[in-house]
């Protein structure tokens, strides 16, 4: 599948909640099935600071693709990270560089990405577009980095 | 007492509404108040009928204007009980008050060494500007530490006080654990030591009688956005001997008497602090917002909220798991908690998507935080418009929620 059919398949399972809470219900579902972090991957290097919760991300590259892993102390950016990961881990970093990653948006979460809400997922997203770009500019050049 | 809690709700259109699908339940009062018509229409009035500068020209428009806004000033003064009205400043809010006082007062009475008292629970408005201009002057922040009830520790305050002590900084009431501060003691204590007391009064003012002749504070700031005001509007009361040994803040229009290339002598009090066009709409409104309190009562308003905090306060204790930050016996209608296994984020988002508003996060007060060792809490505040049926379903939404979330 693509990253766009990812997208389109969580917004397609999301679809099928019209009140708040229960799409929120369903996030938390994710966000409690998300395989949590080895204790010695939330560390500082890790961590994305944000204002509410703290949110971790590791990136390691395995031949072609980058994998994605992570975590938050708030259960419901868990969910958002489970979602993220599902869509962007496992990906080569020019898929990742050439999508969009509309589906928060699509599901109506977008209040979790803005600047000012700064739950650490707008940084997430940034972080995970920056390892991308870096992966992207070390193949070219035949380098590795330490994620 | 008869509080016609229907009447008060009527001028709040705004709260007749939906979020999520549920009907708005707004617990964020300390945050910001909701603005009732009178204010509303106060703003309009002046925008359709007769908006000029103020105290510039000698027109109608501009001199019905200067007219409203220099009641407003009066409104404040009998508000607060303030000997002169020239005691008042105009702000554009509590943080403007107190950086004006810090760099203002800073400037002339700071010295390399001198030290400011501020207390371990301040609004890190309440904190930053102070240590900003101790950083200039080469001053120091000296901390009044809190107890684990959430109240300050007030005992220790003769000896931190010392020779080189210039200002103690400290809020009226705490935002986080609305703990009503002993002010009036520790302005006595303060002042037979020669000290000056600024008091931080944004979450007072609202809630409960403040005189600041009788509390004989030194500096006393608040916000009119958390008095059922316009947002950009903020007061300084300043005794006259300080505000007249004080430099100018900024400098600009207004402010001035007499301008030259080489020299400006600058304006009496308060325009010697009022630089610039000021926001003469929010002024001018404040007054409706004011006449609401001051015809309301504001015990009448203490005692309603009062009651609300031990309703909230009794059901929340019950709740297994949870627990209240900031016991005070003297407390205004503020509760913050956490319950356990919890993170407060995820208590706040769902309880929004249950049209619950509530604040999390670490309400700007980090010392706080740190101090009870947690990221943060959930914060309900309440103000002169909420109910105990808002309450019951605050109470059964948190239940529902932190079931979810378990």
């Amino acid at each position: 599948m693509t990253i766009e059919e990812v997208q389109q398949e969580i917004i397609e399972e999301f679809s099928v909640y019209q009140d708040w809470m229960d799409k929120y219900a369903y996030l938390i579902e994710l966000g409690n099935e998300l395989k949590p972090l080895d204790p010695k991957d939330k560390n500082d290097q890790h961590l994305i600071k944000g204002c509410q919760s703290r949110v971790w991300l590791v990136a390691e590259k395995e031949n072609a693709v980058i994998h994605f892993r992570g975590e938050s102390d708030a259960v419901i950016v868990k969910g958002l990270v489970a979602l993220l990961l599902r869509v962007v881990s496992g990906r080569t970093p020019k898929e990742i560089m050439d999508n969009d990653l509309h589906f928060i948006d699509d599901l109506g979460l977008k209040q979790h990405l803005s600047p000012t809400r700064a739950n650490g997922l707008l940084a997430m997203v940034k972080q995970i577009r920056l390892y991308a770009v870096a992966y992207d500019r070390l193949e070219k050049q035949g380098g590795t980095i330490n994620g | 007492m008869k509080y016609d809690i229907q009447k008060m709700r009527s001028y709040f259109p705004v709260l007749k509404q939906e979020v999520y699908g549920r009907p708005l339940i707004y617990f964020d009062n300390a945050a910001s108040t909701q603005k009732p018509v009178q204010v509303l229409m106060a703003q309009e009035r002046l925008q359709n009928d007769y908006y000029g500068n103020i105290h510039r020209a000698a027109h109608y428009m501009a001199d019905k204007a200067t007219g409203d806004f220099e009641t407003a000033r009066d409104e404040v003064k009998n508000f607060i009980n303030a000997e002169n009205r020239e005691e008042i400043i105009f702000t554009k809010g509590t943080t403007e008050s107190i950086n004006l006082v810090a760099a203002s007062f800073g400037e002339q009475f700071l010295t390399p060494g001198s030290e400011i008292i501020v207390s371990e629970m301040e609004h890190h408005s309440n904190l930053v500007p102070w240590q900003i201009n101790a950083l200039r002057k080469g001053a120091k922040i000296v901390k009044l530490p809190i107890s684990e009830s959430g109240e300050l520790q007030t005992g220790l305050l003769p000896e931190l006080i010392s020779s080189k002590t210039k200002l103690i900084a400290v809020a009226h009431v705490s935002n986080v654990l609305g703990t009503v501060n002993p002010v009036a003691q520790i302005i006595e204590t303060a002042h037979k030591r020669d000290v000056p007391v600024f008091v931080d009064g944004a979450q007072a003012v609202p809630h409960i009688q403040v005189d600041v002749q009788s509390l004989d504070a030194d500096f006393y700031a608040f916000s009119a956005h958390k008095m059922y005001g316009s947002n950009g509007v903020g007061v300084l009361y300043g005794k006259r001997k300080w505000l007249e040994q004080m430099p100018p803040y900024q400098g600009g229009g207004e402010m001035i008497s007499e301008v030259s290339f080489e020299k400006t002598t600058f304006s009496e009090i308060p325009y010697k602090f009022e630089a610039g066009t000021p926001n003469i709409t929010g002024v001018i409104a404040f007054s409706e917002a004011i006449k609401l309190l001051r015809e309301t009562g504001i015990d009448n308003i203490a005692a309603w909220e009062q009651e609300l905090l031990r309703y909230a306060t009794e059901q929340l204790k019950a709740i297994d798991g949870l627990r209240i930050y900031g016991e005070a016996p003297h407390k205004s209608g503020v509760i913050s908690f956490n319950i356990a296994g919890i993170h407060p984020f995820d208590l706040g988002t769902m309880l929004d998507k249950a049209g619950v508003a509530v604040r999390t996060g670490h309400h700007c007060a980090d010392p706080l935080m740190n101090f009870y060792n947690i990221p943060g809490t959930v914060r309900a505040s309440f103000a002169l418009y909420n109910t105990k049926e808002e309450i019951d379903n605050f109470i059964k939404a948190l239940k529902k929620v932190a079931q979810m979330l378990a």
